[in-house]
């Protein structure tokens, strides 16, 4: 495999010193790259996105391909290190010769291969989290998924129209809950919500009782905000019970897995989260765009996978689809055209929401990607 | 003052989890001065298969005592594949293939479970007790009743039963356990599976609260060790102690200083606790064999 992989790329070489412009034709096949971390910490995130890629790559292929071409998914797996995402992205530039990549599971990740396709000219759709990945804009850089900051203020958005404007934040030390303690506390002002207490706690602990009996003594209380992933806010979630606090709990959307509804029980009854409309979406109303796209999509994946979707596939699914039909519109191979018309998408109805790029936003979602849920018997319900 | 007792509650909760954790440590160690650093993954074990058994729909009072067995097995071949081949290495070797055998038993339970975090019912509700204006959930009370009676039955083995006498003479002097007849090698992979059982015990009791998920063990096996360093390596009180007095000192702080720094500061006390009595506080001193 290896020697192959260098002898293909000696004789892309030698392709490159006679025939330059030739060489995207040369290839028989479209290469897309995909630095994932399947393995590892972040696995939750890289493993339903490598089944996606491979899934959705499969679908178009036997539509026919793209402009003639089959495509092919070179997929890396990072182990959730960022040094080595780099190391296989330049891989994929000098090596695969890929036209572009759809991958980097995480933020650290991303960030790390970003100047790598900004050197080589080629386009790079990225499935993490955090505003730093397009803001500052970064002209080869895209992300699919919904921004901490779009969560914090839709919860506030939430918040303001109950008429709830003093609160409480207990947030997780995870680079998640980190993240998204900091973006909310950025805007929270705007929306005339004032945070009486700021506690935090480590990803691991076990009991956050003495936090919650902090925030629980604070006078004029009308509701508490927790963001962070993993079993944190599960835990948090019980012993808000357990305390027996009863102004309303908000978690955050790191939280939309029916696992958490599972871990957390009964306490997790009446708590709300803005999430993807993936999650709920056989409650959507058939007068919802994204409807189809979500419904199509979770039934695929589900059946292809043989495991629960998740919102982090979806973000993978609408890369892939962008970057598709972006070399459709472009209408050939070359990075600099497929970049111009990625940034042109306008009402890409995906499963992350509708996305309307511009030269400004490489992300091209609003408030409108999230919903309000309340956990409601054991499962979503929708919030108005 | 309710707060300060919920604090004080809640630092019990935390620290009966530490203990029992902490316990694991001593058996092995009293056995073998091995300090076992896979003892979080024999909890993770005990949490994860009595999960994965009760989804299958196995009631909990069987599938708790199977979970216990699965890990006494895992612990038995721990010792007899990775441990006993090593025979006659130092201790300090012996010491590195636990964390080597910690990292491979996390990489197998993502393969053989999932990596999704998961918990069980508590045993007896949830409803929780009041105290003072404070408030305890009955798995608490079961996770303190495991640290003493795991406690207690602890002490009965070393000081009542002709094993506890063997594996104590193991640890004092291999070489003259041998010669008067101990099995020195069974004694170990014995005090091996002990500790495993304690391990997975642990884990069905405390996944209710903590919930439970393939890497666990890690934080748990950390805070663990530092509970029975405090309390004196090797010693079953004084694991106990230690569990306790770390859980009391996290949550104290993260309740009446920052929660920010509720791992500092519980750290620091273990440090100066450490510079002072460097055997920890009811650790025996030991003259060093010349």
């Amino acid at each position: 495999m290896q020697s192959r992989r260098i002898f293909l790329g000696i004789a892309l070489a030698g392709a490159l010193a006679t025939a330059l412009p030739g060489i995207a034709a040369a290839q028989d096949k479209i290469r897309i790259g995909a630095v994932l971390s399947v393995t590892g910490p972040a696995s939750f995130l890289g493993d339903p996105e490598a089944k996606t890629l491979r899934m959705l790559a499969d679908q178009i292929n036997t539509k026919g391909g793209v402009l003639g071409k089959q495509i092919e998914i070179v997929i890396y797996d990072s182990g959730g290190n960022a040094a080595k995402a780099k190391q296989f992205a330049t891989r994929l530039v000098e090596e695969d010769k890929v036209i572009a990549q759809v991958g980097g599971s995480t933020t650290g990740g991303t960030m790390a291969m970003c100047p790598v396709f900004e050197e080589a000219k080629l386009p790079f759709i990225s499935l993490a989290g955090a505003v730093i990945i397009i803001d500052p804009v970064k002209k080869w850089c895209f992300k699919t998924p919904h921004t901490d900051k779009m969560a914090c203020e839709k919860i506030f958005t939430d918040m303001k129209a109950r008429g709830i404007s003093k609160i409480g934040m207990i947030s997780g030390q995870d680079a998640f809950g980190k993240s998204m303690q900091t973006e909310c506390k950025k805007v929270v002002g705007s929306y005339g919500i004032e945070v009486l207490a700021d506690e935090t706690y480590g990803p691991r602990d076990t009991d956050m009782t003495p936090q919650l009996t902090n925030i629980k003594a604070k006078a004029g209380l009308q509701a508490v905000l927790n963001p962070g992933f993993g079993q944190g806010p599960a835990i948090v979630t019980r012993n808000y019970k357990q305390l027996g606090i009863t102004v309303p709990l908000y978690q955050s959307h790191g939280v939309a897995s029916k696992g958490f509804i599972d871990a957390a029980g009964d306490a997790a009854q009446g708590v709300r989260l803005p999430a993807a409309a993936l999650l709920v979406a056989d409650k959507l109303p058939d007068s919802d765009p994204q409807k189809p796209v979500v419904v199509k999509y979770s039934a695929d994946f589900v059946a292809y996978a043989k495991q629960p979707v998740s919102t982090f596939g979806g973000h993978a699914y609408d890369g892939l689809n962008i970057l598709v039909e972006a070399i459709k519109r472009a209408g050939s191979l070359d990075g600099a055209k497929i970049r111009d018309e990625i940034e042109k998408t306008k009402g890409f109805i995906g499963t992350g929401g509708v996305v309307n790029m511009s030269p400004t936003d490489h992300m091209g979602l609003d408030l409108s990607a999230f919903r309000m849920l309340e956990i409601k018997n054991n499962g979503w319900a929708l919030l108005n | 003052m309710p707060e300060i007792m919920q604090f004080l509650l809640s630092g019990l909760t935390v620290g009966a989890i530490y203990a029992l954790v902490a316990l694991g440590f001593t058996i092995i160690y009293n056995a073998s001065e091995i300090v076992n650093f896979a003892q979080g993954e024999f909890v993770m074990i005990g949490g994860m298969t009595t999960y994965f058994l009760f989804a299958a729909g196995v009631p909990l009072w069987i599938a708790a005592p199977l979970a216990i067995v699965v890990a006494v097995a895992v612990g038995l071949a721990l010792h007899r594949f990775a441990i006993a081949p090593a025979r006659g290495a130092s201790v300090v070797a012996l010491i590195i293939i636990t964390i080597g055998a910690s990292i491979f038993l996390r990489g197998v339970a993502q393969v053989v479970f999932d990596k999704q975090y998961h918990r069980f019912p508590a045993f007896s509700g949830e409803a929780p007790f009041h105290v003072l204006g404070a408030t305890l959930l009955p798995q608490s009370v079961w996770v303190m009743a495991g640290t003493a009676a795991a406690l207690v039955l602890l002490w009965q083995l070393s000081q009542r039963t002709l094993a506890g006498k063997a594996i104590a003479a193991t640890a004092s002097n291999a070489l003259a356990a041998r010669l008067v007849g101990i099995d020195t090698d069974r004694m170990i992979a014995l005090s091996f599976g002990l500790s495993a059982a304690l391990g997975a015990l642990a884990g069905v009791l405390i996944t209710p609260i903590t919930l439970t998920s393939y890497d666990a063990g890690t934080l748990l096996a950390l805070k663990g060790f530092a509970a029975a360093m405090l309390g004196g390596m090797g010693n079953p009180l004084g694991a106990v102690v230690g569990g306790l007095l770390v859980g009391a000192m996290e949550q104290l702080s993260a309740g009446l200083i920052s929660s920010k720094y509720k791992d500092a500061v519980a750290f620091l006390v273990i440090l100066g606790t450490l510079l002072a009595m460097p055997n920890g506080l009811l650790g025996r001193s030991r003259a060093e064999r010349v």
